[in-house]
């Protein structure tokens, strides 16, 4: 009896160990291999036995990547903040008044963050090249409201609609008007939701690959993902696996750490854009 | 005074006063690009001439090429095998990733349902690849599956699995599985957590039920946990399949140019921007957003899911 | 000039009907009760009048004007929930301002309403923290302070002492007695299912049922006149004995209701014989719970604690003849 228990604690832990290790090596193994430079590089490590600072060092001095950094955090920050507008008030509507239509609007919105963004492709190209925005950041602003916008509508009105009904028709006795209502009595009481949604929707618009792919031409102007997708050697021989490991390191730390602060609040936002909360 | 309208009027007009923003950023980022898309597919655009597209009728999809001494082809999208094998490549994928992720969501929300120190901890480390950026992954991938440099192939050589390393990335007969894996290392935690919400929810004195009546774990899992997750789960599959039948990114950074792990979305935008056939493209995108949409309607038909979310 | 006046006023959410032509008229300055079972439509006709929800047919009229279409906060009407509704990230101080900002008034006056506000329910200590630092207690008085800030014509009550524990409901129960002696000239309407709320506070009482008005009246009205046996049921603890069959056709009624306090125990002699069932001692009344082959329920009479009837005794009840309640098949009383 005994014995078998301890079998079974020791073949949990074992689990637990593998789960874990799977999860965290790649990175660690990116980690590693990006402190490493010239000839090192080629010989397999399992453990850290230099610390080479160069391959980061040249990221930042050679071209532009501080640059496409700063892209990135510029259009993930304003489609953040420009969804995050629209939605609020979208899905105050949705969460909050009963009115003709609105269900079908809202699994129009669900299936709208189902598209698949190849399927607009094309359409958005022209629409882009109409705009005048190829080639600027303002063309990925403007096509990520594809997937953000539908995620923190549908979040938000999940979490507007967990909210007592009574704080709402205390504010209307009080003779607030809606937009107050959302502005002065809501918002105050979704930050937590606001967060969460904010977060994820950061890092699907960071994480973004397509488009930035398509809609920006020129070096300067790229976003980190497709920066690192692009670095390429002269040859199959010569792809610079070091500065390309640094600025993956460099891209995926802070997620990283968000993702670490903010596992509770993450997970929460996660289920609650899927499973009805 | 002027009299003043009842509070619901108010309301419903303010409903709409709020959503017409949204409405209209929808309506230009996703309706209007996909009704041009779809027009696109009929006619004979080109990527430096979609202002003057002329339209075509149904030729990018299928076509009667006469040689004019009686015999002739079909062309077109409908029988194009480039086509049909990257519509079984992206089936072939979704099937495979989906079904791994969900068995190894499963048993790391089961673990993590477990009560034992240090949780938090690896629940954290479990959520590590889904936060790392999608491109980043196949990059780390993509050197750890190196042929020559690759710590995978030094492991498995180490214990003995392979005599020679591999090239994961370049061999036909292994370029999808090494896609596979880093698309399933990426999203099983996503599985998993929603998994994990599932079983959260089932109460513990169900539990407690089954241990008092005698029953095995197996038993157990197989006759309470699984029947009361599966809705949970259900969901997660939908959402992660719709998700595999778009995947691009992976490809495109892992495995670029291999036909074995062309996908529909690959297709499509080689032929939009690389090839120059922006009609042709167009057709592919529109005949894969049906395909997707198909997918999705039968997929909430056996189902049943809710997700009009007017149900409480 | 009446306060309110509803004429006949339905309510329909969908093909259900949950208030049927409701007509009743409430007089400046006074306190009015809504009592019923749950579902009978009194928290709806509340939100009727306070213009929550829609009224489907008939007039609403404050102070002779028809409002109807007026937003809530346009009716001169003020409301304390059930759950007390404060807003959970404002000050107590915001909580009563908010109201008051929305209506445009000067700051200075914000701050003059509030402090009177606080005086009068003795929360001026608290006016600078956050609900959730508040006592039940505590929160229910904030919730009437933002109420009274806003001076309104009509104070509206939705069972506000449901949320209390049974110790502070009957002190909170005083207290708005308390405000509404203070606030003559406030009218007052008061939703809840407990009668004896309604019985200690209200100076007339809605009964309602099933979407209708059943009797409207002074509480000692309703108790000696119920103007239908589901009136003299629901006023009154504990409730009055009904009795069908031969007894109350002796008396013409199809049920014979009478009141415990109305009844005469006695070991010797009586009308109706029974043995003793259970007795309740209170300390200043007794109720013996007598069973006897009128009916399938015990009748229960109450008694001086004085005097001693034990568990098993056989006894006889007697009703004072004048103070008997006699209704029809339908429930309506039997006149004459």
């Amino acid at each position: 009896m005994k014995v078998q228990s301890y079998l079974r604690k020791a073949a949990f832990y074992l689990l637990l160990g593998v789960i874990v290790l799977q999860a965290v090596f790649p990175f660690y193994y990116a980690i590693l291999t990006s402190l490493e430079s010239g000839q090192a590089i080629f010989d397999v490590n399992y453990l850290p036995h230099v610390f080479d600072l160069s391959n980061y060092k040249s990221a930042f001095t050679n071209g532009v990547f501080g640059h496409q950094i700063l892209n990135s955090i510029f259009v993930a920050t304003v489609v953040v903040v420009l969804s995050m507008l629209l939605a609020v008030t979208a899905s105050y509507s949705l969460a909050r008044i009963p009115f003709k239509g609105r269900a079908l609007l809202l699994l129009t919105v669900l299936s709208v963050s189902m598209f698949p963004q190849i399927a607009v492709l094309s359409g958005l190209f022209e629409v882009i090249r109409m705009m005048g925005l190829f080639n600027s950041l303002w063309s990925l602003i403007f096509s990520y409201m594809i997937f953000t916008l539908p995620f923190t509508v549908w979040v938000l009105t999940t979490f507007m609609r967990k909210l007592p009904s009574e704080i709402e028709e205390a504010a209307i006795m009080d003779g607030a008007p809606p937009l107050v209502i959302v502005r002065r009595v809501f918002l105050p009481l979704l930050w937590p939701a606001m967060v969460t949604t904010g977060l994820l929707a950061f890092i699907h618009a960071w994480n973004e690959f397509l488009f930035a792919l398509t809609f920006l031409s020129t070096d300067s102007q790229r976003t980190v993902p497709v920066a690192i997708a692009l670095i390429s050697g002269r040859s199959e021989f010569e792809i610079p696996w070091g500065n390309i490991m640094a600025a993956s390191v460099i891209v995926t730390l802070p997620l990283v750490a968000l993702v670490l602060i903010f596992q509770r609040k993450i997970v929460s936002g996660l289920t609650a854009g899927a499973v009805k909360g | 005074m002027a009299p003043q309208s009842g509070l619901a009027r108010q309301r419903t007009r303010s409903a709409w006063v709020f959503l017409a923003p949204m409405l209209f950023v929808l309506a230009a980022v996703a309706l209007y690009p996909l009704l041009r898309t779809i027009w696109f597919g009929f006619t004979d655009a080109s990527l430096t001439s979609f202002g003057s597209a002329r339209f075509v009728g149904i030729r990018n999809y299928l076509e009667w090429l006469d040689y004019g001494d009686g015999n002739g082809e079909w062309l077109g999208l409908l029988v194009d095998g480039r086509w049909w094998s990257a519509v079984w490549n992206t089936v072939r994928f979704t099937l495979v990733s989906v079904t791994l992720e969900t068995i190894f969501g499963m048993v790391i929300a089961l673990v993590l349902n477990q009560k034992f120190p240090g949780r938090a901890v690896v629940r954290a480390a479990v959520l590590i690849p889904w936060a790392i950026p999608t491109v980043v992954s196949a990059k780390m991938w993509g050197w750890m599956l190196h042929d020559q440099f690759g710590i995978i192939n030094d492991m498995l050589m180490r214990v003995g699995i392979l005599s020679a390393p591999v090239a994961w990335t370049a061999s036909p007969d292994t370029a999808m599985a090494a896609v596979m894996m880093v698309d399933i290392w990426k999203t099983t935690p996503f599985m998993a957590l929603l998994i994990l919400a599932g079983l959260q929810m089932i109460p513990d004195d169900i539990y407690e039920a089954a241990r008092l009546d005698g029953v095995g774990p197996v038993r157990t899992f197989r006759r309470i946990t699984l029947p009361l997750v599966l809705p949970a789960m259900l969901v997660a599959v939908v959402f992660r399949a719709l998700d595999a039948l778009r995947i691009f990114d992976i490809v495109y950074v892992l495995t670029p140019n291999s036909p074995e792990t062309r996908t529909m979305s690959v297709f499509a935008r080689e032929n939009l921007f690389d090839y120059d056939k922006f009609a042709y493209g167009s057709a592919a995108s529109t005949l894969l957003f049906l395909i997707i949409a198909m997918i999705t309607i039968g997929f909430i038909y056996a189902t049943r899911m809710d997700l009009s979310g007017t149900r409480e | 000039m009446a306060t309110v006046d509803l004429r006949n006023v339905s309510k329909s959410f969908g093909s259900v009907e949950v208030l049927k032509d409701v007509s009743l008229s409430i007089e400046k300055g006074e306190f009015v009760a809504f009592v019923g079972p749950s579902g009978c439509g009194k928290s709806t006709l509340l939100r009727l009048i306070a213009g929550l929800e829609e009224i489907s047919s008939g007039d609403l009229m404050i102070e002779g004007e028809r409002v109807n279409d007026v937003l809530p906060a346009k009716r001169g009407v003020s409301m304390v929930f059930q759950s007390y509704a404060l807003y959970p990230h404002m000050s107590v101080y915001e909580n009563m301002a908010f109201g008051l900002e929305q209506a445009k008034l000067k700051k200075d006056e914000i701050a003059r309403r509030i402090a009177e506000a606080a005086h009068m329910l003795q929360i001026e200590g608290l006016l600078e923290r956050k609900p959730k630092a508040l006592s039940g207690g505590q929160r229910q008085r904030v919730a009437i302070g933002r109420a009274i800030t806003r001076q309104p014509r009509l104070f509206l009550f939705d069972e506000p002492l449901s949320n209390l524990d049974a110790a502070l409901r009957g002190e909170t129960r005083v207290e708005i007695a308390r405000l509404h002696a203070r606030l003559a000239d406030t009218t007052m309407i008061y939703v809840t299912h407990d009668q004896v709320e309604a019985m200690t506070l209200a100076d007339r009482i809605v009964v309602l049922n099933k979407g209708r008005v059943e009797q409207i009246g002074e509480p000692l009205e309703l108790y000696e006149n119920p103007a239908s046996r589901f009136v003299a049921g629901f006023i009154g603890s504990p409730k009055m004995n009904f009795l069908t069959g031969d007894a109350a056709r002796q008396h013409g009624a199809a049920t014979l209701g009478v009141r415990p306090e109305d009844l005469t125990l006695s070991a010797e002699g009586g009308l109706w014989s029974g043995k003793i069932a259970l007795t309740e001692a209170l300390g200043s009344d007794t109720f013996v719970h007598v069973d006897t082959t009128l009916s399938d329920k015990s009748i229960v009479a109450r008694v001086s604690p004085r005097e001693r009837f034990r568990h098993g005794m056989p006894v006889y009840l007697t009703p004072a003849p004048e103070r008997l309640h006699r209704f029809d098949e339908e429930g309506a009383p039997v006149r004459g």
